[in-house]
């Protein structure tokens, strides 16, 4: 496979002044800093942002590097994830590589047709109906009119609009407004697709439908993708690299799964207790007091191995007697999904009604069922029959879970990507049926 | 037609992009040759919301226009009593509007067009250039509209042209080159400095008064002519009359020389501008 994008030590400095902007960006100001200054401005607008020339003026100004020295390759047909939090550079990398703003160092090669997808939607005119913004926007994205044409039926296909393709757009649901705006963008034939969050809005089946028809994309026709996105979830279906942002840098390149854990641990430090004070978390009948996670020595910790069995505990009071009051836990994973729930349904239990009191209700996760990654704990405290659901908190703790090769568990002694959500150590038959053993 | 669609795409398939700091002009030129068709489609935008969002539409470039007409022809030539080299003075004011609306237009639709489109300038690439371009072509319906007017008017009144229309081109591109430049200036201008959205109609309701549009700019004393050339606008409205009211208001070649030289310049240096500023657009838009 081919190299398609190959970017080398990119760099992008924005100076910041600490001043109001809106006084910054006023000619009054600019005319009485100096009529000197003024022209010095004129001359070179570059200096209109970059007012450190004009240092008399606005000392206050401090260099922020967005992004700095980060290289990259990307190759022919590579789904490439762009993952980081907020602030790390992943739009400023976006608008670099669609074009949008200019790099301060560094040098970007792309061979093929670009798209970038930065918005859904970007250039539609409330006033126009859907056929026309089909028209313009795909303009807009880069097709060529006889292309539009071409491909017109199945965009309004793809979106599900028919009937209202000569409605103006501003009367049209947020939703059908998405759908039209994606369909448009889903039919470009570019070899390198760049695209921002963009599927964050739209309902979550038309989202569906426009994952796989990127992955459709990417698959059938060799055709690269670059995605930034926030939702972990959407990063792992559709990407098969990351790269990891962190201040503008560099942190990971690599398998998505690597990249996704790293990104999930930088961010979720582990929390292993969480202790309420007044604003105790319940109703008139049951109180959340405190929560935390334990080995089986009850010492609170936040890393397990997966080997280990982790004990979930969570004290809470009863304030009127005579009720059946059940707790539960929600166990999450760091893709969002949810890995199991489970209530104390003991049966000397769970039909009891508890007295006045305080509590605390302990859970056992046996060992070897986590997989390695990051685990969110919710709590609940809530009435089988009639249902009913007294307290719940969401994502209260969070756990790392490990996995050394030293230990025995369902691994053994692989060390490479080990699939799947939980990591259960089963047992194993073995026959041998043939040779017979000569005896 | 789909294999020429395919050779295109080919085309550009081979084609490898160079993204780096301060890329050279020549990219740029050719970048704004593979944009034409979004230029054509932002005209065809402009004019189709520009129809839709007004209730009587195309009727508003009617009377706007007519109604200018009769009050500079009351107040200058009937009430000022002004000459008008032999016009009838409804002519007169009707040749200037036409270059004149159309240069008013251009310069505040196109001085406004980048931060109208910045939602685009922050999400997409293309030429930047394409958009106070595209503008000042909208400007361009209006004025066919009005030129249907005049020769309405002229036929009124009885008043053919003759040979010197078919220059008439060569001055619309005369107003061109002035408008575009000073409209490059602004666009760029006031997506820094937003004190331009007042500069611009307040320059143009100067401009309106200190062009010779209500009167002839023969009125101009004769030692003065020169330096009164130094507005772009006296070239082109004395060429429109010129054209149009069969040579009756004499051409004075210097003026038209400084006006031109000063238009080329105002447009070379509006493009330098605006390419400047142009890399930084998305920044501080």
């Amino acid at each position: 496979m081919s190299t398609v994008i190959t970017v080398e030590n990119i760099g992008k400095k924005y100076t910041i002044s600490h001043q109001n902007r809106e006084e910054c960006s006023s000619l009054r100001e600019a005319i009485t800093s100096s009529v000197v200054s003024l022209s010095k401005k004129l001359v070179n607008p570059f200096r209109i942002i970059l007012p450190s020339v004009s240092n008399r003026l606005l000392p206050e100004t401090e260099d922020f590097w967005a992004l700095k020295d980060v290289s990259f390759e990307v190759k022919q047909g590579e789904r490439v994830g762009i993952i980081g939090r907020n602030g790390a550079g992943k739009s400023t990398l976006l608008k670099i590589l669609s074009r949008i703003t200019e790099p301060t160092t560094g040098s970007i090669r792309i061979k093929g047709r670009v798209a970038s997808l930065l918005e859904v939607g970007t250039g539609f005119h409330p006033e126009l109906t859907g056929r026309e913004n089909i028209f313009l926007n795909g303009a807009i994205l880069g097709m060529h009119r006889e292309e539009i044409r071409r491909k017109f039926d199945e965009i309004v296909d793809f979106a599900e609009i028919e009937k209202f393709l000569d409605t103006p757009v501003k009367r049209y649901s947020s939703g059908m407004y998405v759908r039209l705006a994606f369909a448009v963008a889903a039919h470009l034939e570019p070899e390198i697709l760049i695209v921002d969050e963009v599927l964050a809005v739209g309902d979550a089946q038309f989202q569906k439908k426009c994952l796989g028809k990127m992955e459709d994309v990417s698959a059938n026709d060799g055709r690269t993708v670059l995605f930034v996105s926030h939702s972990m979830e959407s990063v792992f279906k559709l990407c098969n690299k990351a790269i990891l942002l962190q201040n503008g840098t560099r942190a990971f390149y690599g398998a998505t799964e690597s990249a996704v854990t790293n990104y999930l641990q930088q961010d979720h430090g582990g929390l292993s207790k969480k202790k309420w004070g007044a604003e105790q978390p319940g109703n008139n009948l049951v109180r959340l007091r405190e929560l935390y996670c334990h080995d089986s020595n009850y010492n609170i910790r936040d890393v397990f191995e997966v080997s280990e069995s982790i004990g979930i505990s969570m004290e809470y009071e009863v304030l009127e007697s005579g009720h059946v009051l059940i707790p539960a836990f929600k166990i999450i994973d760091g893709f969002d999904t949810n890995i199991f729930d489970v209530h104390d349904v003991t049966p000397s239990r769970k039909r009891n009604i508890k007295e006045k009191g305080i509590y605390i209700s302990t859970v056992w996760i046996p060992n070897n069922l986590m997989a390695e990654g990051i685990i969110n704990i919710s709590a609940a405290i809530v009435t089988h029959k009639p249902f009913h659901v007294h307290v719940f908190e969401k994502n209260v703790l969070s756990l790392h879970i490990n996995e050394s090769i030293s230990a025995d568990s369902a691994r053994g002694d692989f060390s490479g990507h080990f699939p799947g959500i939980i990591r259960p150590l089963l047992s194993w038959d073995l026959k041998k049926i043939t040779p017979e053993s000569g005896d | 037609m789909k294999q020429k669609a395919n050779m295109a795409r080919e085309e550009t398939a081979q084609q490898e992009l160079l993204i780096e700091p301060n890329r050279p002009v020549l990219h740029y030129w050719r970048d704004v040759w593979r944009y034409r068709e979004l230029f054509w489609f932002l005209v065809w935008r402009d004019i189709l919301v520009r129809y839709k969002q007004t209730v009587i539409g195309v009727a508003w470039s009617v009377i706007r226009p007519l109604v200018t007409m009769i009050v500079f022809t009351v107040i200058f030539g009937v009430l000022a009593k002004l000459p008008s080299d032999g016009v009838p003075y409804p002519l007169l004011v009707f040749a200037a509007m036409l270059p004149w609306n159309f240069c008013a237009n251009a310069l505040s639709e196109s001085s406004g067009s980048l931060i109208g489109n910045s939602n685009l300038l922050t999400k997409v690439y293309f030429p930047r250039i394409i958009i106070p371009v595209s503008s000042i072509i909208v400007s361009l319906i209006d004025f066919a509209i009005s030129l249907l007017i005049i020769a309405g008017v002229m036929l009124w009144y009885g008043y053919l042209p003759d040979w010197r229309i078919i220059t008439l081109p060569l001055f619309l591109l005369l107003a061109f080159i002035p408008v575009a430049g000073a409209g490059l200036w602004f666009a760029a201008l006031n997506v820094k400095y937003r004190d331009f959205r007042y500069i611009v109609p307040f320059l143009l309701q100067l401009g309106l008064y200190v062009s010779p549009v209500g009167f002839a700019s023969s009125i101009v004393p004769e030692k003065w002519r020169l330096l009164y050339s130094l507005n772009p606008m006296v070239a082109v409205i004395d060429g429109f009359r010129w054209a149009l009211l069969n040579g009756s208001v004499k051409l004075y070649w210097p003026g038209m020389a400084i006006s031109t030289a000063l238009s080329v310049v105002l447009l070379s240096t509006g493009l330098w501008f605006f390419r400047k500023a142009e890399r930084i657009l998305a920044d501080v838009i």
